[in-house]
C-alpha cells in the first residue's frame, strides 16, 4: 500500500476553509453597528451667514379615523394612557395640520460634512414608540429604551441599510446606528403588532418632523437653493424648491390632503 | 410547590369533553408502563445483588431460549398493537374532519409573530363582512356547544395550545387547520404556543374565556357595537 | 489478494518506514488514531454542547438573573447585555447545544470513535478497507466544526431555529433576525455530512470484504454488528438530510420556495425531510451504544449474551422500521390524521425489537458472575435508563395522548433518556471499557466508580423531574415560563433541575481527569485485561500498526464465556479447537485459503 498521495496538500484548504469561516464573521453588532458619538469636526455652517427654513403641513380634507389600540392584555402599558391609545398612521393635529411628516434636505448639502451629532432615544412607553417618526444622521446612534420593563423587540427592516431584529426582555437600552442615508426605515414590535415608528436616515442633521402644531424647522443652513422633501407613512412625499437667504427664514407649506 | 407536580397522573384541571376521555387514555397507559417499569427495574436490581462475582461463583453457560423470546415477544407485540387499535378510535374523533360536530361555533385565529389574534364573524355569520371583529390574545368561546378554531399562520408555524382543554394543534403558514374542542365548564384559562416561532415565542400567550351562552351572546353583541363604531 | 500477498503484507508493514510526527498522529491513515483524533475532537464538542446547557438551565434556574461576573465578559451586549440573556440568544442556546451534541458529540463519539476502533480489530482486519478515504473522513469533521462555531460570531449571531429547523422560521431571517448564522449552520451540517457517508462507506466495505478466515456472520461480536448495521443507516440517511439542507440553503439565499408558503413552497416536507433523515439518525445516535453494551454486560457477567441471534436480528428490525416511523415526530403538525394513525402502528411496533434487546440483557445478567466494574456500572445504568427513555416513548407513541406532551418537557426528558442516559452512558462504558487497548493503561476504577455513581445520581435528579413538567404542560423552548400563569408553580422544579445540571456537569471533570491522569498513571494494561474473548483483545495494547503480525482464524462466536468444560471462563475465538489444556498453546494450522465470510 503506498503512501505517496502528500497529505500536506488538505493542510491549505483546511486553512483557507478556516480563514474564510474567520472572515465571514461581520462586526456582531446590527444595522452599521459603529459608535456614532461627537466627532471632533466643527460644523461647517457658518452661523453669521446662515438662514433657515420652517413651515407647517396643512391637511386636506376629512382626518380618516384611526383604529383603536386593543391594549386589554397589556395592563402594563394600558394603565399609562389617560387616553384611548390609537393607531398612529394618521395624525390629524386640531389645528388641521399633519404630524409625523418628516422633513428634510434633500439636495443642497452635498458638498458639507456635519459632525455626527450626539444619540437620540427612541422610547419604548406605554407600548408605543414615542417618538412615532425619527431623524437622524448616518453613523448617530440611536438609544432604544424600553421604559415598559415587558418584552418589547424592535424588528428593524430597511432595504439599504442591514437590518437588524433583536429583544429587550426587561427594561434596558440598546444602541444602534444606520450607516446609509435611507428614507425611510421601517420599524416595529412583533410581540405588540400595533408598535410602527419608522426612522429616517440623512447624511446631514438637516431634517425635522412635524409635530403636534403640525410645525416643522430646519436651521442654520447656508444661503443657497435647496430641495426639501416631506415623507408621511401614509400619503407619500412631496419636494419644493426652497432659496435661503442670510438672516431670514424661509416658510414653506407642504399640502397633504386625504384622497 | 405542590406535591401534586410530582404525580405522573394528568392534572385535575381538565375543562373539555375529550379532555377527559384523553386523560383516561394516558392513565390506561401510566398503568401498564408503570407496571413495567416497577417490573423490569426490580428484577434488574435484583439480579445485580443475587448474581454478583464472589469466589467460586460461576455463570451460567446458556446461549438464550426461543421460547422466552418468543414468549416477551408476542406479549409485547400484543400490548402495543392493543394500545395502537384503542388510540384510533380517539385520535379519528378528535382529527378527522368529517367528523367536526357540524354545529361547532366558528372562529378564525390568526397566528403571527407574536399574536393571537381571533376573528369572530359577527351577527351575519359570514366571515370578510363588515361586522367582522377581532380579539387579540383572549378567545371567547360558549360552555357546553363544540367550538372549531380555523387555525391560519401568518409568518412561520406555532401552535396553538390550551393545556387545559388538552388541545394542540400547529398553526402553518399556507394552511389552514381547523381544530375543535367543547368547554365543560365556564372559566379563564391558556392559551399558549408550543412550536419555536421565534425570539416572543415565550411571550405567545393568551386567555381562553369560557362563557355562559348568554353571556357569550351579550359579549359578542357588545363587540360588534364597538366594531361597527369604528 | 492471494494467500502469500496476505502474510507478506503484514510483516511489510511490520518494517512500514518510519512515518513523520505529521503522518503519524495529524494525518494518519491508521483506524486506531483515527479513532483517538474522534474521540478527543468529539470529547470537546460534548465539553462545549455542555456549557451551552449550563447556560441554557443557568436562565430556566434564574430567569432574567445576569450570569456571574466571571463569565460576563464571555457573551457581547448582542447576547447577553449585563449578562442577561436576551431571547434570542437563548433560542440560538437550545439551537447549537442540540446541534454539537448530536452532530458533533455524539455522532463522532459513537460511530467515529469506535467504528474506527472496534471493526478492524474484532473483525481480525489489519485497518479499513480504505484507510485514506477514512482520513478524510476525520478531518472533515473539523472543517465543519469550526464553520459551525463560526456561527456565534457572525451577524446577527448563531442559528435559532431549533436544531430540528423547521421552516418558515429557518428559512427567512427576518423571522429570527438570524441571517448569516443560519446559512453557515446549513454549511456545516452539509460538509459534516460528508464525514458520515465517507466513514459508513468504510464499515460497510471492511465488514462484508475483510473478516478474518472463520469469522462468520453470526460470529461477528455485536459492538461490529451495530456499528455495520448504523453504517447502512448512516450510508442512507445523511443524503437526505444533506439534499433537504441544501434546498433549505436555496430558500435562504436565492430565493427559491421549497419551504416559503409565499412562493408556494410547503413548511411540512421540510418536516418530512428532515424526520425521514431525523428518525433513523436517532437509531443512528442509540444502537452502537447497544452493541457496547452487549460487549460489557456479556463480558463482565462472564456469560454468553442471551439470545444472540435474536439480539442480531433486533438491530436488523430496529434499523428498518425506524424508516417508516418518521411521522410520529408530526403528529400535530397538520399532517393528514389517517396518514398519523399508520405511523402510530409503526411506532409501537418499533418497540417491540428494544424491548426484545431490553429482556436479552437482562437475560445475560440472570445467572452472571458479574462484575462490579466501571464499565459494567454504565452498561447496566444503560440498560436501566433505556427502559424510562423506551417507556416514556410509549405515551407519544399514542397520538391521541401526544396532542398534549407534544413539544412539552416531556418529550425533552424523553429524547436525555435515551441519548444521555441510553448514549452517553454506553459511550462511558465503551470508552472506560477499550481505553486500555487504545492507550494501553487502564483508568483509574475508584475514580470511575464515583463518576459513575455521582452522575448516575445528578443525571436522574436533573432529568426525571422533566417529565412531571412536561404532564404540567411546560412546552418546549420556552426562555421565561413565568410568563404563563399556569408554569409559574414549576419554577421552584426547574431551580432544582438546573442546580442537578450543574452537579452533573461538574461531575464530568472526573471522569476528564482519569482519562487524563491514566494517560500517563493508569495501571498497564496487558493484551487481555478484561478477559474477552474477541480478536481485539488478542492484540498488544496499543496494537501496532497493522494490527495482527498473522492473520488470525475464527473458531468460534465471540461469547463463549464460562463453558463448563474449561477451567478459564472465556474462550478466545482464535483460540484452536485442540488446545484445551490449561495454558496450551498449539500452533495454528498453516494458513488456508482465506475465507471471507461464509
Amino acid at each position: 500500500m503506498s503512501d505517496r498521495f502528500e497529505l500536506r496538500g488538505l493542510v491549505w484548504p483546511t486553512l483557507m476553509l478556516l480563514v474564510m469561516a474567520g472572515c465571514g464573521g461581520g462586526d456582531g453588532g446590527g444595522g452599521g453597528g459603529d459608535a456614532g458619538g461627537g466627532a471632533a469636526m466643527e460644523d461647517p455652517v457658518d452661523a453669521a451667514t446662515a438662514g433657515n427654513i420652517a413651515g407647517s403641513i396643512v391637511f386636506e380634507g376629512d382626518a380618516p379615523s384611526m383604529a383603536v389600540i386593543d391594549m386589554s392584555q397589556e395592563s402594563v402599558c394600558a394603565d399609562k394612557h389617560s387616553s384611548t391609545p390609537m393607531i398612529q398612521e394618521v395624525v390629524v393635529n386640531s389645528n388641521g395640520t399633519l404630524a409625523n411628516v418628516f422633513v428634510y434636505v434633500k439636495e443642497g448639502l452635498e458638498s458639507l460634512q456635519f459632525p455626527t451629532p450626539g444619540a437620540v432615544v427612541l422610547d419604548q412607553n406605554g407600548c408605543v414608540y414615542l417618538p412615532h417618526v425619527l431623524g437622524v444622521m448616518v453613523g448617530q446612534d440611536i438609544t432604544i429604551r424600553n421604559s415598559d420593563g415587558l418584552l418589547h423587540n424592535i424588528n428593524a427592516s430597511p432595504t439599504i441599510n442591514r437590518g437588524f431584529n433583536s429583544s429587550q426582555p426587561v427594561s434596558m437600552e440598546t444602541t444602534r446606528s444606520f450607516g446609509t442615508a435611507e428614507i425611510m426605515v421601517p420599524l416595529r414590535c412583533d410581540v405588540h403588532g400595533w408598535m410602527t415608528a419608522y426612522v429616517g436616515v440623512v447624511d446631514h442633521p438637516k431634517h425635522s418632523v412635524s409635530n403636534g402644531s403640525g410645525a416643522f424647522s430646519l436651521s442654520t443652513l447656508p444661503p443657497g437653493n435647496y430641495v426639501i422633501e416631506a415623507w408621511h407613512e401614509t400619503y407619500g412625499t412631496q419636494t419644493q424648491n426652497v432659496t435661503v437667504t442670510t438672516g431670514e427664514t424661509a416658510e414653506v407649506t407642504f399640502t397633504f390632503s386625504a384622497s | 410547590m405542590k406535591w401534586e407536580y410530582f404525580s405522573w397522573v394528568m392534572p385535575d384541571n381538565v375543562v373539555s369533553t375529550y379532555g377527559q376521555t384523553l386523560d383516561n387514555l394516558w392513565l390506561v397507559i401510566l398503568w401498564v408502563t408503570g407496571i413495567v417499569f416497577f417490573a423490569t427495574e426490580i428484577v434488574l436490581l435484583v439480579f445485580m445483588v443475587k448474581y454478583r462475582h464472589r469466589e467460586g461463583r460461576k455463570a451460567e453457560y446458556i446461549h438464550g431460549s426461543n421460547k422466552a423470546e418468543f414468549i416477551w415477544t408476542s406479549i409485547t407485540f400484543v400490548i402495543v398493537m392493543v394500545l395502537a387499535v384503542y388510540s384510533k378510535g380517539i385520535w379519528d374523533e378528535i382529527r378527522d374532519q368529517d367528523l367536526i360536530p357540524a354545529d361547532a361555533y366558528e372562529i378564525q385565529m390568526l397566528a403571527t409573530q407574536f399574536e393571537w389574534n381571533a376573528n369572530y364573524t359577527g351577527a351575519d355569520g359570514l366571515f370578510d363582512t363588515a361586522d367582522d371583529f377581532i380579539s387579540r390574545n383572549v378567545l371567547h368561546i360558549p360552555v357546553g356547544r363544540p367550538v372549531v378554531v380555523q387555525l391560519m399562520a401568518q409568518d412561520v408555524i406555532h401552535s396553538f395550545f390550551l393545556p387545559e382543554f388538552r388541545v394542540k394543534q400547529d398553526a402553518v403558514p399556507g394552511m389552514i387547520t381547523p381544530v375543535w374542542f367543547e368547554a365543560t365548564t365556564t372559566g379563564e384559562y391558556t392559551l399558549a404556543c408550543a412550536e419555536l416561532c421565534g425570539l416572543g415565542h415565550y411571550t405567545m400567550g393568551g386567555t381562553v374565556i369560557v362563557h355562559t351562552e348568554a353571556d357569550f351572546q351579550d359579549w359578542l353583541a357588545e363587540q360588534q357595537a364597538a366594531a361597527e363604531d369604528d | 489478494m492471494s494467500t502469500a500477498t496476505a502474510t507478506e503484507t503484514h510483516a511489510e508493514h511490520a518494517e512500514h518506514h518510519e512515518l513523520s510526527f505529521i503522518r503519524k498522529y495529524i494525518f494518519s491513515t491508521d483506524h486506531k488514531m483515527i479513532a483517538k483524533q474522534f474521540l478527543f475532537a468529539g470529547l470537546m464538542f460534548l465539553l462545549l454542547g455542555g456549557l451551552l446547557a449550563v447556560t441554557i438551565r443557568w436562565q430556566l434556574g434564574f430567569p432574567g438573573r445576569p450570569l456571574p461576573a466571571f463569565i460576563q465578559w464571555i457573551f457581547p451586549d448582542t447576547m447577553a447585555p449585563g449578562g442577561i440573556i436576551l431571547p434570542e440568544f437563548y433560542n440560538s442556546l437550545v439551537t447549537m447545544h442540540a446541534t454539537f451534541m448530536v452532530f458533533f458529540a455524539l455522532m463522532p463519539l459513537l460511530a467515529g470513535v469506535f467504528g474506527n476502533l472496534l471493526i478492524p480489530l474484532q473483525i481480525g482486519a489489519e485497518d479499513m478497507a480504505f484507510p485514506r478515504i477514512n482520513m478524510v473522513s476525520f478531518w472533515i469533521m473539523p472543517v465543519a466544526g469550526v464553520i459551525m462555531l463560526a456561527s456565534f460570531f457572525v451577524e446577527g449571531g448563531a442559528a435559532g431555529a431549533g436544531w430540528t429547523s423547521y421552516a418558515p422560521l429557518s428559512a427567512d431571517g427576518q423571522y429570527t433576525g438570524v441571517y448569516m448564522g443560519q446559512i453557515l449552520w446549513l454549511i456545516s451540517l452539509i460538509v459534516l455530512g460528508f464525514s458520515s457517508i465517507l466513514g459508513a462507506l468504510n464499515y460497510v466495505s471492511t465488514v462484508i470484504n475483510m473478516r478474518a478466515p472463520g469469522m462468520t456472520w453470526f460470529r461477528i461480536p455485536l459492538a461490529t454488528w451495530s456499528l455495520f448495521i448504523t453504517a447502512w443507516l448512516l450510508l442512507l440517511a445523511i443524503p437526505i438530510l444533506t439534499g433537504g439542507l441544501i434546498l433549505l440553503l436555496a430558500d435562504q439565499t436565492i430565493g427559491t420556495a421549497f419551504f416559503r408558503p409565499e412562493g408556494s413552497g410547503e413548511p411540512l416536507l421540510w418536516q418530512h425531510i428532515f424526520w425521514f433523515f431525523g428518525h433513523p439518525e436517532v437509531y443512528i445516535l442509540i444502537l452502537p451504544a447497544m452493541g457496547f453494551v452487549s460487549e460489557v454486560i456479556a463480558n463482565r457477567s462472564r456469560k454468553p449474551i442471551f439470545g444472540y441471534h435474536s439480539m442480531v436480528i433486533a438491530l436488523v428490525s430496529i434499523a428498518f422500521l425506524s424508516w417508516v416511523v418518521w411521522g410520529h415526530h408530526m403528529f400535530q403538525s397538520g399532517m393528514n390524521p389517517l396518514l398519523g394513525m399508520t405511523f402510530v402502528v409503526t411506532t409501537v411496533v418499533i418497540a417491540v425489537p428494544s424491548a426484545i434487546k431490553v429482556f436479552n440483557w437482562m437475560g445475560t445478567l440472570w445467572r452472571g458472575n458479574i462484575h462490579f466494574d466501571a464499565p459494567l456500572l454504565h452498561a447496566v445504568a444503560f440498560v436501566s435508563l433505556f427502559i424510562i427513555g423506551g417507556l416514556s416513548g410509549i405515551f407519544m407513541a399514542a397520538a391521541p395522548v401526544d396532542i398534549y406532551i407534544h413539544d412539552t418537557y416531556f418529550i425533552v426528558a424523553h429524547l436525555h433518556y435515551v441519548l444521555v442516559g441510553g448514549s452517553l452512558f454506553g459511550i462511558f462504558a465503551g470508552i472506560i471499557y477499550w481505553y486500555p487497548k487504545m492507550f494501553g493503561r487502564m483508568m483509574h476504577e475508584g475514580l470511575g466508580k464515583v463518576h459513575f455513581f455521582l452522575s448516575f445520581l445528578f443525571y436522574n435528579m436533573a432529568f426525571f423531574p422533566m417529565h412531571n413538567l412536561g404532564v404540567q404542560g411546560m412546552m418546549r423552548r420556552i426562555y421565561d415560563p413565568n410568563q404563563y400563569e399556569f408554569l409559574q408553580g414549576l419554577q421552584p422544579l426547574n431551580t432544582w433541575i438546573s442546580i442537578s445540571i450543574f452537579l452533573f456537569a461538574s461531575t464530568q471533570a472526573i471522569f476528564a481527569f482519569n482519562f487524563l491522569w491514566s494517560l500517563r498513571k493508569g495501571k498497564v494494561a496487558g493484551n487481555n485485561p478484561w478477559k474477552s474473548n474477541t480478536l481485539l483483545w488478542t492484540t498488544p495494547s496499543p496494537p501496532p500498526h497493522g494490527n495482527f503480525p498473522e492473520m488470525p482464524i475464527v473458531y468460534r462466536g465471540p461469547y463463549e464465556y464460562s463453558h463448563p468444560d474449561r477451567e478459564q471462563d472465556y474462550w478466545p475465538q482464535d483460540e484452536p479447537p485442540a488446545s484445551s489444556e490449561a495454558g496450551g498453546q498449539v500452533a495454528p494450522a498453516p494458513t488456508p485459503e482465506p475465507v471471507p465470510g461464509d
